[in-house]
């Protein structure tokens, strides 16, 4: 067969060809060891030693263009069969994946971690004491004597004379003057209990109290970290105005309201200058020293910056409220 | 304490609106609660006089009467009123009237007879509820007047909430004088002129206890009225104030202490017996007091006695057999000065809680007994009428309260407030409080006047000083302190980060109350005693909790009862385990806990429901032992726990040292909370997981690991991870992977066995493992299993 001939059978067979196998024995048949084109470089023997160099290269050309088209078919097959197989594989991506559930902290979490972080820039270290307190952390030790109207007004869950459930955290603020000297900056976030229950008022609740004690500490530094506080707390530039008031563990004292969009003043914490008596119960000199004090109810703040309206939802735990949360 | 605005207004009068003048009060410390109309919005209401009053000829209930209201003619109006007679002035609504509640008055008939107007009660006029009958005014009421003008009624209760040290604005007269500082304004401080003695009647006193009792005035007074009522005035200022009227002689000593903020007591002198005694109580002495209610005191109470018995708790509340009756002829009038801490706690001790025990246990002014003794005299007289006789005055100067005089640093001053406010304003703010100031080297010496006994220290005078300077006029400043790092310890596992673990697995984190039903406690832990709350909210919260699952698995109760099927709840707090070992008999452990029920995943489209199980459980508990780094220190081990499911249950151990339970909620307490379906629990000792590992970096092995895996049968008793653990034992250092990947039982397995297929993966760190070592090394496992499990290795 002339060389021409061969080549056009062989082009003729690879487009042909509809698998890669095919296409394999295609390539044997042609360029295989007894290939028609192999056949033919067997055959330049015969020829003059003249005319050889020109028959090879013609040959060499057929083999190589022969060569060029099997690989072109070859990736055209490779393709429609990769093609193929994933068109096969479609499925439907808008299909619900297998997510992993993720939970959510309480509300009332969220917010301490907040005032933690808020304040834990200011290097304010974070303090835990116990619930079950005695009356000299609770009361004695916060210049609240025995009788002291004062102590009346805590609505006191006692066990024993000696024995209550905290009704606020600034039993930790003893407990932290009773182990280290100033300067001191900590604050304490808990759990706290008063014997009261209605519409505004839960028999148990949070509470972070903030006590610093340094050489200097002043009413105008108190006011100015509380601003800087709420400012961030609520991310918003929200009126805040100091009140006078009294705790028997500070002096001065404030409450300090913020004013909601509704024009409505809302008292968010109470705090003061730390009262004499207090530093000298746990052996630190007034006259050395001066504090400040601040207590924030963690529920009224959660209220004001989620839109909470109900107290007591947060601890009936429904998980439909919690959710909201994260 | 709550008062009428216009009664304030009278001793001190400022130019500031109603709302002003709270917000003014508010932001000097004295905190206004509430402002209320004292009435009804109503007008067309004027005084009028019953001219003829006749029963209505068809109706029993009704009469029909001729009101004089000053005009040209009377009115005819029909009334059902009881009290409704000729004679008496009455507030007549006339036609075009409104009355509250958008009540129009108009002309018309009431069963065929006219009725041009109404005769109004108290309760109509929004005055209080009293809808017994119409209201009868005095006789010297003008006809014609309007009715809302004539009884002041455009007025205001404003009510204040006072803190404890503010006991001397519990009257008019010490509110008036904030007012008058605030306003930098005079107060119009009423003359209250002493009333001569017409009769030499007197008692003798004696200041038994005169440390809880220094100065205690008496007075005679002879042939009064009881049986007659206190003005309208006077009546109606109680009223605006939220106080009762009773009868003449109460209502006036009420009025004084609304008044001067001094409580006053009246006895029946026919039932006293001689001389006065201010003393303490005997032991186990009995006191019956004007509720009737029998009382014993102690000997810390002080007590009035005449020479045979007590006759009043002092200061709190009077005796029944002295107290004043319609019937009584002569008083004895008391104006005292107790001492607060004679006083504090015992009303409390008692139940009691009375005007009078509020303001002496908080302190009243030590030089005020004289001043409310003649006022009050002075109203007896007016209205009950009488003879007065001197006032006997028993004192002992050495135990009255002195009035604090006090160094006021100009230093100490501005280092506390961190303002430095001007001398002049200090001094103009003291000496508008009442204070006496006298420049002294350091700043001043301040003398406190008596009625100011709430100020015994220096921050007593700078926080004065701030509060009426304005704490809104001091400016914020950052506080400045030493840069210093909080000590951080990387070995102490956050409790963020445990926190996080459990919302990375689905969980929600709950707050549940510290005090649980003392009912599920006693099911759950019957073994341990719970601290319990004598006065609780409700028996239902009264148990300090002995653990988190009383909590926990109601609320998964409660949100099951919500249609919430798939639950994760987790909580941290504390627990409360009577120990007497711990600091007040109580170890107060941080725990976490938690509870899952329902499905895994839901309903999913492609792995359809599955229910959790304990090892779903089982799972979240050892990933969240995963976050210490340190999971090897961990094991489960069967174990019963009152609480769980004895064969669904297992105690976790760190070393030698309990961690906490997890397990399946034992079914018998599934009704208990009310939950449908298998509840799965866990809790552990925070404490217990706090410590994790700081790492410490190892050489990763170049060389290839070699995987081996071996089924055993064994006893279908024994527990798969004493299998496990024996295999660490022998794998030592080359065993870096050991994973049990079947249990298996049923066909070609004994009926008694179980068959357990389990990998090992091999490595060493320094070179290839030989075969020759593998084998030996399996070899050595297999026959340990044999011997401490009776293991057979299967074919495989």
């Amino acid at each position: 067969m002339d060389l021409q001939a061969i080549l056009a059978a062989g082009k003729a067979a690879s487009a042909a060809a509809t698998t890669p196998a095919q296409l394999e024995d295609v390539r044997v048949e042609y360029m295989g060891k007894k290939g028609h084109l192999t056949e033919q470089l067997k055959s330049l023997g015969k020829l003059s030693p003249e005319e050889r160099p020109q028959a090879g290269q013609l040959i060499n050309q057929a083999k190589q263009e022969l060569q060029e088209i099997l690989n072109a078919r070859r990736d055209e097959l490779k393709d429609a069969e990769m093609n193929q197989r994933l068109e096969a594989e479609r499925i439907d991506v808008t299909l619900a994946g297998r997510m992993n559930q993720l939970g959510g902290l309480h509300p009332v979490t969220r917010t301490i971690q907040r005032i933690e972080d808020y304040f834990g820039q200011l290097g304010f270290g974070v303090k835990q004491g116990p619930e079950v307190e005695d009356a000299f952390h609770n009361f004695d030790a916060l210049n609240i004597p025995p009788q002291h109207p004062a102590r009346a007004d805590h609505d006191t869950f006692y066990f024993n004379a000696d024995a209550m459930l905290r009704t606020h955290t600034s039993g930790v603020q003893i407990r932290t003057m009773e182990k280290q000297q100033p300067p001191l900056r900590i604050i304490a976030p808990g759990r706290v209990y008063r014997n009261d229950y209605d519409q505004t008022h839960t028999p148990m609740f949070h509470q972070v109290e903030g006590l610093m004690v340094d050489k200097n500490v002043s009413f105008a530094e108190l006011k100015g970290i509380l601003h800087d506080f709420l400012h961030h707390f609520f991310e918003e530039d929200l009126e805040i105005r100091f009140r006078p008031s009294f705790f028997p563990f500070t002096e001065p004292s404030a409450e300090v309201d913020v004013r909601r969009k509704d024009g409505k003043w809302l008292e968010v914490l109470g705090c003061g200058m730390v009262h004499p008596n207090v530093l000298k119960a746990v052996n630190i000199d007034p006259e050395e020293y001066t504090g400040f004090a601040f207590g924030m109810g963690v529920e009224r703040l959660t209220m004001i910056r989620y839109g909470v309206n109900d107290l007591r939802a947060f601890f009936e735990n429904d998980l439909r409220f919690l959710k909201q949360f994260g | 304490m709550k008062f009428s605005e216009q009664w304030l207004r009278e001793w001190v009068n400022p130019e500031l609106s109603t709302e002003q003048l709270a917000e003014q009060l508010s932001m000097a410390g004295l905190e206004v609660d509430g402002i209320e109309p004292v009435a009804g919005v109503f007008h067309g209401v004027v005084v009028g006089e019953v001219k003829a009053c006749e029963q209505h000829p068809n109706a029993d209930k009704l009469r029909v009467t001729k009101v004089d209201i000053g005009a040209d003619e009377l009115l005819d109006i029909v009334c059902g009123a009881a009290n409704c007679r000729t004679g008496i002035k009455v507030a007549v609504a006339t036609v075009g009237a409104e009355l509250p509640g958008d009540f129009k008055i108009k002309k018309s008939k009431l069963r065929g007879e006219p009725s041009h107007g109404m005769l109004c009660s108290a309760s109509e006029l929004e005055l209080s509820d009293d809808h017994d009958g119409i209201l009868e005014l005095p006789a010297a009421a003008p006809v014609g007047t309007d009715f809302r003008e004539w009884l002041g009624l455009n007025d205001h209760a404003i009510e204040i909430d006072l803190t404890p040290n503010r006991a001397d604005c519990l009257g008019i007269r010490g509110l008036a004088r904030e007012v008058g500082v605030l306003n930098r304004i005079d107060v119009n401080v009423p003359e209250f002129a002493a009333v001569a003695a017409t009769i030499d009647d007197q008692r003798a006193i004696h200041l038994d206890a005169a440390d809880a009792c220094p100065r205690y005035l008496g007075r005679v007074i002879r042939n009064i009225n009881a049986n007659t009522q206190a003005p309208l005035w006077l009546q109606e200022r109680l009223r605006r104030a939220g106080v009762r009227s009773i009868d003449a002689v109460v209502d006036i000593t009420n009025y004084v202490l609304l008044e001067l903020g001094h409580p006053m007591h009246a006895f029946d002198l026919s039932q006293l017996h001689g001389d006065i005694h201010v003393r303490m109580a005997k032991p186990e002495e009995k006191l019956t007091l004007l509720d009737g209610q029998e009382v014993t005191l102690q000997d810390d109470v002080l007590v009035i006695a005449d020479e045979q018995k007590a006759v009043a708790m002092a200061g709190i509340f009077g005796g029944e057999q002295t107290g004043v009756t319609t019937e009584s002829k002569d008083i004895f009038l008391e104006s005292a000065f107790f001492a607060p801490d004679a006083i504090m706690g015992r009303a409390r001790r008692f139940g009691l809680h009375t005007d009078a025990s509020h303001r002496y246990e908080r302190g009243v002014d030590p030089e005020l007994q004289r001043t409310a003794m003649e006022r009050a005299t002075a109203l007896i007289l007016e209205i009950c009428g009488g003879e007065a006789g001197p006032v006997v005055e028993a004192v002992s100067v050495d135990h009255l309260p002195k009035p604090a005089n006090i160094n006021l640093r100009a230093e100490r001053l501005s280092r506390v407030l961190g303002a430095d406010i001007a001398v002049t304003d200090v001094e103009a703010i003291l000496t508008r409080l009442g204070f006496t100031v006298a420049k002294d080297a350091s700043g001043w010496q301040v003398q406190v006047p008596t009625y100011r006994f709430d100020i015994a220290i220096e921050e007593d005078l700078i926080e004065e000083i701030a509060r009426v300077y304005g704490y809104n006029n001091i400016a914020a400043v950052a506080p400045t302190a030493e840069l210093r790092m909080t000590r951080v310890e990387e070995i102490h596992l956050p409790l963020r980060a445990v926190q996080q673990v459990m919302l990375a697995q689905g969980y929600q984190e709950a707050i549940t109350y510290s005090f649980v039903d003392p009912k599920h406690q006693a099911q759950l832990y019957p073994e341990l005693a719970a601290l319990t709350l004598p006065h609780p909210i409700s028996i239902e919260m009264s148990s300090m909790r002995l653990g988190l699952w009383p909590g926990l698995v109601s609320a998964a109760g409660y949100n099951q009862k919500r249609q919430q099927q798939n639950i994760r709840l987790f909580e941290t707090g504390l627990r409360f385990v009577p120990d007497n070992s711990a600091e007040n008999g109580i170890a107060q452990q941080p725990m976490i806990a938690g509870v899952i029920m329902g499905t895994v995943q839901g309903e999913h489209w492609r792995d359809g429901v599955r229910a959790v199980d304990f090892y779903d459980l089982k799972g979240h508990v050892e990933t969240l032992l995963r976050a210490t780094g340190r999971f090897d220190e961990f094991r489960f081990v069967a174990s019963a726990h009152t609480a769980l499911h004895p064969g669904q249950s297992a105690a976790i151990y760190r070393g030698e040292t309990l961690v906490g339970y997890c397990g399946a909620l034992h079914p018998q307490f599934e009704k208990l909370f009310g939950l449908k379906g298998r509840a799965f629990v866990f809790e552990l000792d925070l404490n217990l997981l706090r410590e994790r590992l700081v790492p410490q970096a190892g050489v990763i092995s170049k060389f290839p690991s070699i995987r081996r895996d071996i089924a055993i049968l064994v006893d279908r008793q024994v527990a798969a991870g004493e299998v496990l653990e024996s295999i660490k034992k022998i794998g030592a250092n080359q065993l870096v992977d050991l994973n049990l990947f079947d249990v298996y039982t049923g066909e070609n397995v004994p009926a008694e066995s179980k068959s357990l297929a389990i990998a090992l993966t091999l490595q060493a760190a320094d070179r290839t493992l030989e075969d020759q070592e593998v084998n030996s090394l399996m070899e050595q496992v297999i026959n340990a299993l044999r011997n401490e499990f009776n293991a057979v290795l299967r074919d495989s």
